[in-house]
């Protein structure tokens, strides 16, 4: 056993591990922190098959910034247990259904090598391994892939806008920082008065 | 199991095990973690120095001559009381929090070249795993401030979590500004690219190189930069997240001896950390700010130590004359100001590098 290989037996060890405790811990925020620790591991593994941009981009992007957001709103929720479990097998057939379906959807990927090898590995661009990692990404994003990358990036500020549609709210009778208006102020209409101690105005 | 000696071999060399002639990787990473920690010592001292002085005051003088051993008592002071835990508190997240402060502070050191060639791990991606790093920064104080189950901490955490995350953006942004001009993420080919490239060689004078550095070209994104990281670190006046004068200690209220040290370690190593990284993307690293001989006979550390202490002098005096921003304006300063001028700044410096041909491109043509 050579120590990649290692490495690779102990992230996915502990990704497979973090991802059963993402469903089984009881507290919701322990849940997140194992989600976190799943997305960690998995940059790890990245990270060994030379993947190095798209694991810190992971870290970046989903540890960073998303995960954060998440235990920012489990934090706040004051969920009842007892109470959420009692639909549990109202809802467990749908949840089969949609587990089954995907675990097929990932054997199919997966077992796509076996059954037609010769299929495998045809959509792939060929790798220069002269190129960095990021330079061969951007090279091939902002080349072949460029409307497609133009289009995800159009689909995800349309998102952003609808969500800040949907919330946000001028709410009346709010006092509200205008720092404009404080600037602009000039000392016109403001008098300085001395004041003589003991006498008042 | 050769793999076990072939790791051994790697880490600790060839003096332990007199196998080989492999790099003895644990060494080189004691003596820096050593020699950070002992900066670390005396640039918290020098922050209470120079904050006292600014309050015309003495700061800590008793412990050592000047005080100078005043942190090294703090230390023992801390780990020598003993560690309370609140009933109510996750006694795990509790615990863990203090830890992932002070691993991630230190771990991001490991790709910050000192000098030429005087590097841990001269990564491809440097500056991205640094940028990953101290994203994963916020997580301490979010699992510290919810574990301790109380509400002063609890809205430290909720305050800090929107913090970093804002500011991480323009970071970012002024992170791809650097990026535009040097070509690599390589931190190393970022300093080089300041050595080798820019207005001192377009002015016709190469020895002064001062003027290479990015600080001059990109001045907006150094200030930007610069008050991105105060936000970043926590500093003042952007501590929302501890502000004593609110929320007694913020996020830090329920810790006490080692776990309060190790958050305390784990802000000053980020906080130095965030100076070594001005200092190489806009100071131009380890390189001496002028190329002739009295300045090029001393070692590329000692300057990149000066420039950090440069640095981190600018961080204690903000820390010590600016009054603390308030929550909406924190957010409008990084939302509303530093956001659109950073993305203002990515797309003029990609135009302007487009049109002119100018940039190092990683050094290859």
């Amino acid at each position: 056993m050579t120590l990649p290989l290692f490495f690779f037996y102990l992230f996915s060890a502990i990704v497979v591990a973090s991802a059963i405790m993402v469903i089984s811990s009881r507290n919701p925020v322990h849940s997140v922190l194992f989600l976190i620790l799943a997305f960690v591991n998995a940059a790890g593994i990245f990270m060994l098959a030379g993947a190095e941009f798209l694991a810190l981009i992971l870290i970046v992007v989903y540890v960073g910034a998303v995960a954060v957001l998440f235990l920012f709103v489990v934090m706040m929720l004051d969920v009842d247990f007892g109470e959420l479990r009692k639909g549990i097998l109202q809802y467990a057939p749908v949840g089969i259904v949609v587990g089954i379906i995907l675990l097929l959807e990932l054997l199919l990927v997966a077992g796509s090598a076996f059954l037609v090898p010769e299929a495998a590995g045809t959509g792939v661009l060929p790798i220069d391994r002269g190129v960095e990692n990021t330079r061969a990404l951007g090279q091939v994003l902002y080349t072949n892939y460029i409307y497609l990358f133009q289009a995800c990036g159009l689909v995800l500020l349309v998102a952003m806008i609808g969500a800040i549609v949907l919330t946000l709210r001028h709410k009346p009778n709010v006092k509200r920082q205008d720092i404009a208006k404080q600037v602009a102020r000039t000392k016109a209409g403001i008098e300085v008065v001395k004041v003589e101690s003991g006498k008042g105005l | 199991m050769d793999w076990i000696l072939f790791a051994l071999d790697y880490l600790f060399g060839a003096p332990i095990l007199g196998l080989g002639t492999m790099v003895g990787f644990v060494w080189k990473a004691l003596l820096l973690l050593v020699t950070l920690l002992i900066f670390t010592a005396y640039v918290l001292l020098a922050d209470r120095k120079i904050w006292a002085a600014v309050q015309i005051r003495r700061g800590p003088n008793v412990v050592g001559a000047f005080g100078l051993l005043q942190s090294f008592a703090d230390l023992l002071k801390f780990v020598f009381k003993e560690p309370l835990i609140p009933a109510g508190a996750d006694k795990a997240v509790f615990l863990l929090a203090p830890l992932v402060t002070v691993l991630l502070a230190l771990s991001a050191w490991a790709v910050v070249p000192v000098a030429e060639g005087w590097v841990l791990a001269d990564i491809n991606v440097g500056i991205l795993y640094i940028f990953a790093i101290s994203s994963l920064g916020v997580y301490g104080i979010i699992m510290g401030g919810w574990a301790s189950n109380s509400k002063y901490p609890f809205l430290g955490a909720l305050r800090s979590a929107a913090q970093m995350v804002s500011y991480e953006v323009s970071i970012g942004f002024v992170i791809i500004t650097v990026l535009l001009c040097v070509g690599s993420l390589n931190l190393t080919q970022i300093v080089l690219a300041q050595r080798d490239m820019g207005l001192a060689h377009a002015l016709g004078v190469p020895w002064l190189t001062f003027l290479n550095w990015f600080w001059l070209p990109l001045f907006p994104m150094f200030i930007v930069f610069f008050i991105s990281a105060l936000a970043e670190t926590n500093r003042p006046p952007f501590d929302l997240p501890e502000a004593e004068s609110e929320l007694v200690a913020g996020f830090m209220v329920e810790y006490g001896s080692t776990p309060y040290m190790m958050f305390m370690l784990g802000e000053y190593v980020a906080i130095i950390l965030m100076c070594a990284l001005t200092t190489i993307l806009f100071l131009g690293g380890w390189t001496s700010p002028i190329d002739l001989p009295p300045f090029t006979w001393i070692p590329g550390v000692v300057w990149f130590v000066l420039k950090l202490s440069a640095v981190f002098f600018m961080f204690a005096m903000v820390k010590a004359f600016v009054p603390r921003y308030r929550y909406d304006q924190l957010m409008r300063l990084g939302w509303k100001v530093f956001l659109p001028l950073s993305l203002f700044m990515v797309v003029a410096v990609a135009a302007i590098l487009q049109l002119t041909g100018w940039g190092w491109h990683g050094g290859v043509a």
